[in-house]
């Protein structure tokens, strides 16, 4: 790749930092080249993260159905599975499969929510009624 | 307190980490395309059966760690790695070494860091930053793909020291031992014996690694469509074209970073056909991009016939072969 053939097309990070291309000069010499960002992997980004939307919506559709509780909606906010739920939290999984029943749910102690709603970056409040801030 | 510390802005983390803790601990010639080079980065791996983010593993470069361990005992530098149990023993260790002076390498999770963008914080937890010193109770880091440094607290510190899941990192520092110069006979020793390890990998037998791994995913590709289906083969596309150019390689799957290592590989080593070999890897790096290109036509939508599948597939048989050519020749130099 040439230095003046490097993207520029502005993607989330190029945003907060331009990152380092490594690109050839005329003579053929590597050197390197600030790029703000490349339309063909800000497309795949934006791909991956429709798909995680889709999933994000089937959950909270399964909450709003009273198929699961708000954990799940979180889960796949976060990108997490039990397992790694599991471990961030420090409990079970077979616990965090049962949070994961709406009756059991809303049963939970306030020490327990807290830890979920510290992995997840939320308040109790907030946890409890699906409320997510993306900001 | 904060070290006297100079911040490098690298392509790829573990490059940058390697770089700046070696130059700040006397070694004056060392730079990213060396590191990566004598700590022979260059990889391919295709594992169709494990997932990440409901995709393929696919990675472009060897296992975390590897680069600043290789070069480093390449270049004759002890080395210091620890992992813990406890959170508090690792704060309580880290702030001793930034007593003593000691910019610390850590491995970290990019999901709770709090200055990358949310687009970028997957459950990724093979990223390296150095921590160079504190004040008012935070701590300075210096992050080698941002342009400048930053402040994290104590709480933000070790909840990515702490992260949890596939290669967690277990509070894990790194740092040279010793501060010392090297000498250019000992980087030209490193650099052979870097470039030796490179094409033995890459050259290895097996079906998944390696220039074989290509291979492999190539002929793999031209099967997606009519196995996955058009939607999940556009997923693995992106997952493939993500691992290959996301932050961190430099462009073109870390190629034009091994390009740039056999041009500077060439002053130390005196090896003419160094150069010829590195604008191979600018062919193979650029080809890898085009492919990219083409991926992206299919997962936009734009393209998704099994012709363009075939297409995107035979791209990574033409990589392949130009790759192992390469390597070939870099195994079969006569080094003086």
């Amino acid at each position: 790749m040439k230095k003046q053939d490097v993207p520029q097309d502005l993607s989330a990070l190029g945003k907060i930092t331009k990152e380092v291309c490594y690109a050839t000069d005329d003579t053929g010499k590597y050197t390197t080249q600030l790029s703000d960002g490349w339309d063909v992997k800000i497309t795949a980004l934006d791909k991956a993260w429709e798909e995680i939307g889709d999933r994000v919506n089937i959950a909270k559709q399964k909450v709003l159905n009273g198929e699961a509780s708000p954990l799940l909606f979180f889960m796949e906010k976060g990108l997490m599975d039990v397992k790694l739920v599991a471990e961030y939290t420090g409990f079970w999984q077979w616990q965090v499969k049962r949070h994961l029943k709406p009756d059991v749910f809303k049963s939970l102690s306030d020490k327990k929510l807290q830890k979920y709603a510290e992995v997840f970056n939320v308040s109790v409040n907030d946890l409890q009624n699906m409320n997510f801030n993306d900001a | 307190m904060t070290l006297d510390f100079n911040h490098i802005q690298a392509a790829h983390c573990e490059n940058g980490v390697t770089t700046s803790l070696l130059r700040h601990s006397g070694v004056q010639q060392i730079t990213e395309p060396l590191a990566f080079g004598i700590g022979a980065g260059l990889f391919f791996v295709y594992i169709p059966f494990l997932k990440i983010n409901n995709g393929p593993v696919i990675a472009f470069r060897t296992l975390p760690g590897l680069i600043f361990n290789r070069t480093c005992k390449a270049l004759d530098i002890p080395v210091v790695r620890k992992k813990f149990y406890s959170k508090e023993a690792a704060e309580k260790f880290l702030n001793e070494r930034l007593a003593e002076g000691h910019p610390v390498g850590c491995q970290v999770g990019v999901y709770y860091l709090p200055y990358f963008p949310k687009e970028y914080r997957f459950h990724f937890n093979a990223h390296n930053i150095i921590v160079f010193g504190s004040e008012d109770g935070n701590y300075h880091v210096s992050d080698p793909v941002m342009e400048g440094t930053n402040i994290l607290s104590p709480y933000e510190l070790e909840r990515v020291r702490f992260a949890k899941g596939a290669l967690a990192p277990k509070g894990q520092l790194y740092y040279p031992k010793e501060n010392k110069p090297v000498t250019d006979e000992q980087i030209k020793r490193g650099i052979i014996s870097g470039i030796k390890k490179n094409a033995f990998n890459m050259l290895m037998p097996g079906p998944i690694a390696g220039i074989n791994g290509i291979t492999f995913i190539g002929k793999r590709i031209k099967k997606w469509r009519d196995k996955l289906g058009p939607k999940e083969a556009g997923l693995y596309l992106a997952q493939l074209v993500r691992m290959q150019e996301e932050i961190g390689t430099g462009g073109g799957g870390f190629r034009y970073i091994y390009g740039a290592f056999l041009q500077e590989a060439h002053p130390y080593t005196k090896q003419d056909e160094l150069l010829e070999i590195a604008q191979t890897f600018t062919t193979s790096g650029d080809l890898w991009r085009t492919a990219a290109v083409h991926a992206a036509g299919i997962y936009k939508g734009r393209l998704g016939t099994q012709a363009d599948f075939d297409t995107m597939g035979d791209y990574l048989l033409e990589i392949a072969e130009i790759e192992r050519t390469a390597f070939k020749a870099l195994k079969n130099i006569k080094w003086q």
